[in-house]
């Protein structure tokens, strides 16, 4: 049998019926993780993650276990991890043993699940084809030419490559649902405030959170089971009851409410994905869903809200990022002056550095009102958009990326890159959880539906989910490469 | 020419909360370094700032005792600079809206008057760790300790025309700040720190340019660097020149003030709305709960002392304008002494003899009670006052019981002397 | 609006970046062609809206004042680029 193909819920069961152990669950998918040609991973854990297996096993042998105990994942590098490497996908970080553990970091480790190792990744999470990452860039295992998609790329690619179970992901502006999209796999963004940010190193503030990637609906709730609650270590964390995802993934769709944003199937969708994404909806018609048009007419202007936010955030989150107390410092430097400027500057990318001027610049004197300002009154504009349509839908679904994976190195222009977001972006801005499962395929690419919920309705976002994938087998679709 | 002066205070004091601001951390003072610094502290990456209660119920406190108006819904703004001792390059504060908005407190004047001095506003915000320039020959040293320790910055309007008005004011919010318990007040430890805003003009003329000056722990250099720095213009406008707008570096070792180049570029501090957190609400039953819970402020101690003392305005003013004084003086009075024979002493000798050696009244060598048996001994006519002043001396050096020193020295009056004294 | 280079090199200064002459041509360039995605706002009436400055309409978590932290100055400062005895070192500031 191929454990590999297996979701998290069949190992689980696997486990349980000890089919495998834990250690040979977590060798078999270190052996495929070493014969990966994806650059999926900035660090495998070899050692840890077999010690892990191995506690594992015990705690599962005195019956001290909960579901997961035991189970192997991918962590993105962007989540704290005590004495490993947390690198960002950053120089600035390259020599970073983390000396504490983020929150969802210790939370897995609670529950004796095994980290594999830390996964590529734009860096700082900045970039939608994880050709940003001081590591190189990840490949798509469906061609290995193509982008992975971004900021997750390394999530994406090792879950789609069937070299994880599963992975953790952090989406600021899609970076789960365009990775999971481009790589076909099952990627939630939860609602702002479901997950703690505590220890994942911050992009933008007000824009990041975290979420399972799988390659099943199922999988997403058994893990955003584990991921999601209260933490008193984030203010921004809602302090609100978390319910088990897996109960509600029997209801039936008929009758469900399904909205269609007018203005995502105007111009610049390509034609290919525009079938997926119908096709699918018109499973979601027979399984007895009601389709309507609504009009999210402010998310048109989601890109130049986003790129202003996310930078001036950002601008200030890399502050920290100067040479004295950890992280990469410059050579002799001469004065204090000079160790800001090359530390800096040799330590972080030109993305980065990029979206770092902007958002000094839109933050600076002068420039507050007509950039930060002007923004965030659109941010609200965009966020009202989404209340009205969900007076009246559900769910609202459409694509996840105008188009499927594009060639690596082909888009060298900031701005058309900033373009490809424009489906993904005023999620985060508005708050709400938004997941992509796999729905087809263009040009032999994987091609993803977006599915986006209100406030804090991720159970119902999973069940629509899952009851796509009891009708339909895209999900169970794997690439041949490793 | 006749030169008007314009003065602001911006007042920096650390709130004796237990932990940090936004952290765990101990806030206690003397550590070795870094030691009470924590990852959030440092700002290591992916850490969260979450607010400390007590900071919150201390900055109300003051408000309430300021009758200043509350901001119910309060933000906390990113103050985005670079500087060594700034981990995160920005430092959580309030900007747009304060905490604690506009209030106003009474100054005591030389003439005997009061003048009231406009609180524009007072704001929640960390405290920066300590650059040591004088501990390696090439570094500067960082000292993390005291980094996230919270601080009340209090904001006056530039309300007083003189360095003596300017110290009146910092006077009275130290003894505030003590009274309602929310800052110890020691300015050597750096708990009381004042920035002033100077700037002078021509009589009737519009406001001129101000210079901060930053670096003051004491009243005296206050006074002095106000001075100063108030010269300092007055040559330079009379000389046809300008005042720069600038942040002015008091040394009280050189008795100077010097612009402070590294504070100087580029002061554009990007504020916005700090994202890792919310709005901070202050719900009414709070309020009321911290307002019933105020302690008696200077101003209502004062007004006891005159009315239910009889105590004149001077002696009642003086004897609370230090929390410390008050609370001294009323053990004595408490004890059932006279009342102006206890306030006679403890302004008078008492306060002289702190004076000279510059011991702060908690630390007198005589305690409150001591002074009673002293006070006692007048009253009762076992010794005179004259032979009191003798005696408080010999407590004051050789630390003895006053009894003691009476019985050792032969110091008791004849009764029948006081009494046929008394007869006169 | 569009940036000079001169202002670009202010800006990167401000942000603590340091951009060489060579690269600030293309710098200002991009950043230039990233501002006008922005000219779009311009578009929208937002006369009376509220800005928006987070997604989580809830207000600020109060902690209880208590010393929850230990002392982990060793760890800290083991991955510390320049440490004293128990200083963070930066080259000499002059105030």
């Amino acid at each position: 049998m191929m454990m590999h193909n297996l979701s998290v819920a069949a190992l689980i069961k696997g486990l349980k019926n000890k089919d495998f152990s834990s250690v040979e669950l977590t060798q078999h998918y270190l052996n495929r993780i070493n014969k990966s040609k994806l650059n999926a991973f900035i660090s495998v854990t070899e050692n840890l993650a077999l010690a892990q297996a191995n506690e594992a096993d015990l705690k599962i042998a005195k019956g001290d276990n909960t579901p997961l105990t035991g189970i192997p994942y991918a962590h993105k590098d962007i989540f704290c991890t005590k004495g490993v490497k947390t690198s960002a996908g950053s120089k600035m970080l390259d020599s970073f043993i983390s000396p504490y553990d983020a929150t969802l970091s210790h939370k897995f480790n609670s529950e004796n699940m095994v980290m594999l190792g830390k996964t590529n990744m734009d860096e700082f999470a900045m970039g939608s084809s994880n050709e940003n990452s001081y590591y190189g860039p990840v490949k798509n295992p469906w061609n290995l030419k193509k982008i992975p998609g971004g900021s997750s790329g390394g999530s994406a690619a090792a879950v789609a490559s069937r070299i994880a179970p599963f992975a953790t992901g952090t989406d600021t502006g899609g970076s789960i649902r365009q990775p999971a999209s481009l790589c076909g796999i099952t990627g939630l963004k939860p609602t702002y405030g479901r997950v703690s940010r505590y220890g994942m190193i911050a992009y933008a503030s007000s824009l990041d959170q975290a979420g399972p990637m799988t390659q099943t609906a199922e999988d997403a709730a058994i893990v955003l089971n584990a991921m999601a609650g209260f933490d008193n270590k984030d203010s921004t964390s809602a302090a609100k009851e978390t319910p088990d995802y897996t109960n509600q993934l029997t209801n039936s769709l008929d009758g469900l409410k399904i909205g269609l944003p007018k203005e995502f199937f105007s111009s610049g969708l390509d034609e290919g994905v525009e079938k997926v994404v119908m096709h699918a909806i018109k499973e979601y018609e027979s399984m007895g869903a009601k389709i309507q048009e609504v009009s999210l007419p402010n998310s048109m202007h989601a890109i130049p809200t986003y790129y202003i936010v996310a930078p001036c955030e950002c601008s200030s989150n890399l502050s920290r990022f100067d040479g004295v107390r950890y992280g990469y410092r410059c050579e002799d430097p001469k004065d204090l002056d000079d160790l800001y400027l090359r530390s800096r500057s040799e330590g972080f990318g030109k993305e980065v550095k990029r979206r770092i001027m902007i958002g000094a610049y839109a933050l600076s004197a002068g420039y507050y009102d007509a950039y930060y300002l002007k923004a965030q009154k659109v941010r609200q504009l965009i966020s009202e958009d989404f209340k009205k349509a969900f007076q009246s839908v559900d769910v609202i679904m459409g694509p996840v990326a105008p188009t499927p994976a594009f060639d690596l190195g082909s888009v060298k222009d900031p701005v058309s890159m900033y373009l490809a977001d424009i489906y993904t972006l005023s999620v985060n801005l508005a708050g709400l959880p938004g997941m992509s499962i796999p729905a087809g395929f263009s040009k032999e690419l994987p091609v993803g539906l977006q599915l986006i919920g209100n406030h804090w309705s991720e159970e119902l976002l999973l069940n629509t989910a899952h009851q796509f994938q009891l009708k339909t087998d895209w999900h169970t679709s794997s690439p041949i490469e490793l | 020419m006749t030169w008007e002066t314009v003065i602001g205070l911006e007042i920096h004091t650390q709130l004796k909360t237990k932990s940090k601001i936004f952290s765990g951390a101990s806030t206690e003072f003397g550590a070795k370094a870094n030691t009470q610094a924590c990852a959030v502290d440092l700002g290591f990456p992916g850490v969260l700032p979450v607010l400390n209660k007590e900071a919150v119920r201390m900055a109300l406190r003051f408000g309430l005792a300021v009758n200043a108006t509350i901001n119910k819904h309060s933000i906390f703004a990113r103050k985005n600079y670079f500087y060594p001792d700034l981990p995160k390059g920005y430092q959580i504060s309030q900007f747009e809206i304060p905490i604690v908005g506009n209030g106003a407190i009474d100054i005591p004047l030389d003439n005997g008057e009061k003048k009231m001095v406009g609180i524009t506003r007072a704001h929640l915000e960390e405290d920066a760790g300590k650059s040591i320039h004088d501990l390696y020959d090439d570094y500067t040293a960082i000292d993390l300790n005291r980094a996230g320790t919270p601080l009340l910055e209090i904001v006056s309007d530039p309300d007083m025309s003189n360095a003596k008005e300017a110290v009146a004011y910092a006077k009275k919010i130290h003894a505030l700040v003590q009274y309602i318990d929310i800052c110890d007040g020691n300015m050597q430890e750096g708990s009381f720190r004042c920035d002033a805003n100077v700037s002078v003009r021509r009589a009737g003329e519009g406001l001129g340019t101000r210079a901060e000056i930053k670096n003051i722990n004491s009243f005296k250099f206050l006074e002095k660097a106000i001075n100063l720095e108030v010269e300092r213009q007055i040559d330079i406008l009379e000389d046809g020149g300008s005042v720069a707008q600038e942040t002015r570096l008091y040394d009280s070792i050189k008795n100077e003030t010097r612009s402070m180049r590294s504070k100087e570029e580029a002061n554009d501090y990007r504020y916005f709305p700090d994202p890792d957190l919310l709005p901070v609400v202050i719900d009414d039953e709070l309020l009321k709960e911290i307002k019933d819970r105020l302690p008696e402020l200077p101003t209502e101690k004062k007004a006891r002392f005159i009315d239910k003392l009889g105590l004149s305005e001077y002696d009642a003013e003086n004897l609370t304008s230090q929390k410390a004084m008050a609370d001294y003086y009323e053990i004595i009075i408490d004890k059932g002494a006279d009342v102006k024979l206890s306030a006679n002493w403890v302004m008078g000798e008492l306060s002289a003899s702190l004076n000279k050696n510059q011991i702060d009244i908690q630390d007198s060598p005589i305690s409150a009670s001591e002074l009673f048996n002293l006070i006692s001994r007048i009253t009762d006519n076992t010794i005179s006052g004259k032979i009191a002043k003798d005696v408080f001396r010999l407590m004051w050096d050789e630390k003895r019981s006053v009894d003691e020193i009476i019985k050792d020295q032969g110091l008791e009056q004849m009764t029948d002397v006081g009494a046929l004294e008394s007869s006169h | 609006m569009s940036l000079d280079k001169k202002q670009v090199k202010e800006i990167a200064y401000l942000a603590r970046l340091s951009i060489e002459d060579v690269e600030l041509e293309q710098s200002t360039s991009e950043l230039n062609n990233i501002l006008s995605l922005m000219d779009d706002l311009n578009e929208i009436d937002t006369g009376d809206v509220e800005p928006m400055a987070h997604p989580l309409h809830m207000s600020q978590r109060l902690r209880d004042d208590e010393v929850t932290e230990e002392n982990l100055a060793e760890e800290f400062q083991a991955i510390a680029p320049k440490i004293g005895k128990s200083h963070f070192l930066v080259p000499t500031v002059i105030e």
